[in-house]
Parts: structure tokens; sequence; C-alpha cells
């Protein structure tokens, strides 16, 4: 009985493996089969037209990366110095509470910094704009670099701050220049995990950056995303908008999983 | 002699204040020090921001509805009545059937990862668990409405309905967009984040205990059980991360759970959660009090996503510590 019981148990967590990775093999192939029939240079390029007459996602590639590169700009200084304050400074009351708040700030829905980001930017401004839709994702990307930068930053071994210490350096110049430069692959790695994480992001663009359907070069403009136009696309009832919200989440996905492959194999052999 | 003491700890005193802004006395020391303590600051400055803005902009709908907002199922714009119990069950009930389905889910690959398969396959298992956490929500959503709707609506739901119809959570029209398709899709997407930290806590459980456990005859099963039954406080805190996920979770959801503000005992019915009326109403909400209380529903969800979150930080946290004392 009781070995029965362990191969019925032994059984069932092979099972819950199996399925998560059959899963993952159903979502990732479909995209795969459902998008590359619509891909082509054309489709990558141009903006997107009436049902029946094509389009592309150009602008919203555009717009993507314009907002990644903004939250970026935002995001990663704030980021890694909140790491380096909590790694280097980071013992007592104050830090504990700050660690706290970056954590719960990681689980705050986006959905809801979107309405935040809204009432601070938005509102004032009186338009949606591609600047709003660039702060909302830098609050999101902030937590996620701050936690990583500071477990990489944790990973230097203190006789390295020692030595350079004992050399006669000031502490900002060992942190500076000893410190963060022997943590960057790490830290560089956790960014680019944020930015896969927030290119992905949707709920907080909605009314932040709201989208367009042109080419747009204005930071104080609406600005399309591929994330929205899927969105857009997938609920439409049109048939070929269904089949560009496939090819366009292809592109998506390569981004993505290109990224997370690249950490993966760049983190291979540390850990 | 008493004048002497004050001013020595006087500048004793000054001394401190300088000594912690920059220990070394080196000036780039306190100035770095200084950015390095504002963009700390800063994260508790946004937080308490984010309270305070999303407050203030729903302080009309406070005032018009006070506590009613909660337990009124009347949402109707055109009326200008709003009442977010259809928005607070459909988030409840949907969340429910995510952590039903995805803790035993869950608890099956973490165990299956740390305790049972060697390391060329936990390996590249862990990372392919890890790409569906990766996986925009979007992404889920344009899957639901094509792959998942269709297949419930065709092979699961007839059957549920048939064998368990006697129930009324399985009774009703079968459409395939619902509470019941929005559970199972958040269950998906919660898996991964709860197996991650499950894993985390079940390689934290020390080794001795394993092998008292084998050293007594027990099997591998019943040494899991031992392993399982020591991180408890741990997997709590990974079912409430991974609760939170669920009651926030805003595009997978908003696309297949049919977005229509009403309380049905059927789970085949279309509902609503807070975060898909947000998403779907904000840029239409014409009207102050309109666009108030789409915010005061914002501001419930922060303030119930934190606590749970809060929760679920101090449980893990609490676990990982005590491991990392022993090791």
């Amino acid at each position: 009985m009781r070995r029965l019981t362990n191969l019925a148990m032994t059984t069932f967590t092979a099972l819950c493996t199996l399925f998560a990775i059959l899963v993952l093999v159903i979502i990732l192939g479909y995209i795969a089969w459902k998008g590359i029939g619509s891909v082509s240079l054309r489709f990558l390029l141009d903006s997107p037209r009436p049902v029946g007459e094509g389009g592309g996602i150009g602008n919203a590639i555009l717009g993507s990366l314009v907002l990644l590169l903004l939250s970026s700009v935002f995001g990663m200084p704030i980021g890694i110095s909140v790491g380096v304050y909590l790694s280097e400074f980071g013992k007592g009351t104050f830090a504990s509470l700050v660690r706290f708040f970056v954590d719960t700030l990681t689980g705050i829905p986006s959905i809801v910094t979107g309405v935040f980001v809204y009432a601070i930017i938005v509102v004032p401004l009186k338009h949606f704009s591609a600047f709003a839709g660039g702060v909302a994702l830098s609050l999101i990307m902030i937590p996620i670099v701050a936690r990583t930068t500071e477990e990489m930053i944790k990973l230097v071994p203190q006789s390295l701050r020692e030595g350079a210490l004992a050399l006669g350096a000031p502490q900002w110049r060992v942190t500076l220049g000893i410190v963060i430069p022997a943590a960057a692959s790490g830290i560089a790695t956790g960014a680019m995990l944020a930015v896969a994480r927030v290119s992905g992001e949707t709920a907080p663009l909605l009314f932040t950056a709201f989208g367009s359907r042109f080419f747009n070069y204005h930071l104080d403009q609406p600005i399309a995303s591929l994330t929205v136009q899927i969105y857009n696309y997938a609920i439409s009832p049109y048939n070929e908008w269904h089949a560009q919200a496939w090819a366009a989440t292809l592109v998506l996905m390569t981004l993505i999983l290109g990224i997370n492959v690249v950490v993966r194999f760049l983190t291979r052999k540390k850990f | 002699m008493n004048q002497i003491t004050n001013a020595n700890s006087q500048r004793k005193n000054a001394g401190q204040w300088r000594f912690a802004l920059s220990p070394t006395g080196n000036a780039g020391d306190g100035i770095f020090r200084g950015l390095m303590f504002a963009a700390a600051l800063l994260i508790l400055v946004i937080v308490v921001v984010m309270i305070v803005a999303l407050a203030a902009k729903s302080t009309l709908s406070i005032q018009r509805f006070g506590f009613g907002f909660l337990t009124s199922r009347e949402w109707d714009p055109v009326k200008g009545q709003f009442g977010a119990l259809p928005f607070i069950y459909g988030t409840v009930v949907s969340s429910a059937i995510a952590v039903l389905i995805a803790v035993p889910l869950s608890l099956g690959i973490a165990v299956f990862l740390v305790e049972q398969a060697p390391s060329y396959l936990a390996r590249p298992i862990t990372f392919m668990v890890e790409l569906l956490a990766a996986i925009p929500s979007v992404v889920y959503g344009l899957w639901g409405i094509f792959v998942l709707a269709p297949f419930l609506r065709v092979h699961v739901e007839p059957r549920l309905g048939s064998w368990l119809g006697w129930l009324p959570l399985f009774r009703g029209s079968i459409t395939g967009i619902g509470l019941l398709t929005g559970g199972i899709m958040l269950a998906i997407m919660v898996t991964p984040i709860i197996t991650a930290v499950v894993r985390d806590v079940l390689e934290a459980v020390p080794n001795s205990q394993r092998e008292a456990a084998l050293a007594l005859g027990a099997t591998k099963w019943e040494t899991t059980r031992v392993v399982l039954v020591n991180g408890v406080p741990g997997i709590a805190g990974a079912v409430m991360l991974g609760l939170g996920r669920a009651l926030g979770e805003t595009m997978a959801v908003t696309m297949v759970i049919g977005n229509r503000a009403e309380i049905s005992a059927s789970l085949f019915a279309p509902s609503y959660t807070i975060a898909s009326a947000i998403a779907n109403e904000f840029t239409e909400a014409t009207g102050d009090i309109y666009l108030s209380s789409l915010v005061e529903l914002g501001l419930i969800l922060f303030l119930v996503t934190f606590a749970v979150n809060g929760l679920a930080r101090v449980l893990v946290w609490n676990v990982t510590r005590r491991s990392g004392a022993a090791a």
C-alpha cells in the first residue's frame, strides 16, 4: 500500500510537470503556426489600414521600441540606484521598509499603475502621450531592476571591497569602480529580463500611451505599441485582423523569448 | 564642568550627523550615499503618492456612495449608479478557481523538480516553466479567445454540464466565455509563479530532514510529505503571491470572461472583474462620477493586492531567512 501511494504520487507530480510543458508547447506552437503566414516585410514596415487593405505593424514596432527606450531611461538609473542602496547601505529599519515596499510594488497590478499615471500625468497634460506610457512602464521596471541589482551586488565577494578600501579608495569609488563593474553582467541580465517583462505589458498602456494608427515621432502624442495593437485586433470581429494579431504576437514573442534565451545562455555557467 | 560636557556632546552630535552621511569623511561618499538614499526614498514616495492620488481621484464616488459602493449590485453608467459587488464577485470567484487548480498543479511540479527529477531534467524543465511566466498577458488572452474558449465550449463544459449539472455551478448556456474560462486562464498564468516560490521553499528545507525520514524507512513520497510539512508557511506565502497576481491580472481575463456586470451562480455565465472593468471602461467613462468610481475600483484593487502581497512576503521571508541562518 505504501509503495502504491508512493508510485501514485510520483506519477501525479510527473503528470503535473508534463501538463505544464504541454501547455507551453501548445501556446508557442499555435503562435508560430498561426502567425507565420501573415508575417512579411511589408507587414513589418507598414502602418495599419482599414480591413481588406492589408496594412501592418510598423508603427507599433517603432512605438514599442520608443516606449521601451523611454521606460529604460527613466527606470534603469533609479532601479539600479535603489539596488545599490539596499546592498551597500541597506541595514536598519529604513532599508527593510524600502525592501518590503519594493517587493509589494512588484505585485501591484499593472492596470493600477496605469490608472495612477493617468491621474498624475495624463489628466494635468490633458492628453494621452508616449511620455506617460514610458513613465507607467518604468514604474513596473524599477522594482524588478532594484531587486536583481541588489541580489547581484550581494554576490560580489566582500574581500574585493576590503582590498580596494585598504588601498585608500573612498567608498563611492569602491562601489562605482569595483563593485558595480564586478556585478555588471548580472545587473545587465536583470535589466534585460525587466525589459522583456515590460515589453509584454498592455494594461498600463491602455490609457497612458493609448495607441495610434500612424507613425508618431512626438513624445507628447499618443503612440502605438505591439501589445495594445494585438489586444485591439484580437477583440475585433474581423478575421483579417485576427490573423494580424497572431502575426504581431509572433513578432512580440520572438523578442521576449529571444531575450530570455540569451539571458539563459549568459547565466548558464554561473548558476 | 557641565558646560564642557555639553559642548563636547554637541560636538559629538554634530560629528555623528556628519558621520551618518559620510563615515569616511570623504565628500564624494556623502554625495554618493545621498543620491542612493534619494533613490530608495523615491520608492516610498511612489507608494505614498500612489495611494494619495488614487484616493483623491475617487473622493467623489467615495462621498456619493460610501460603503454602499462595495455592497451594491447596480452598475449603471446611464443612471449614474455605481456598485462594485459584481466586480468583486467576479474577481474573487475567478481567482478562487485559479488558486484551486494552480495550487495542486504547482506543488506537483515543484515536488517533481526538487525531490524527484535528476538535475539534467530539472534544469531545462525549470527554464520552460519560467518561460510560461514570461508570456505576456495579452498573448494568453489571444490564445484564450481562439484556442482555450472554443476547446472548453466543445469538449469540457458540455461534459461538466451533464455530469455535475445538478449543481447550480454548472448550469446555464454554454458559450466558452465566462467565469470558468477566466479562472482556468488565470490558473495557467499563476502556476509558474507559485511553482517558482515553492521550489525555493522546498530547496530551503535542510537535507537532514530528508535523510532522517529516509533513514527511518520512509518511502520517497513519505519523505516528501515531511519536507512539505516543513515548508508549509513558505508554501502559504507562495499561494498568497499567486493569489495577488490572479486578483490583479487584467488583459487575459478581460478577453475571456465576457465582461458583463452580473452575478450569476453559474460558472459558465459571463462575468466581470475589477481589473477588466477598469481596462474596458476607463477610456469610455464620461462624467466625473463614472471615472471616479472606476478609480475607486483601482484603489480597492491596490489596497487588496498590497495587503495580500505584503502578507505573502512576510511568510516567504521568514522561511528563506531561517534557512539562510542554517546554511
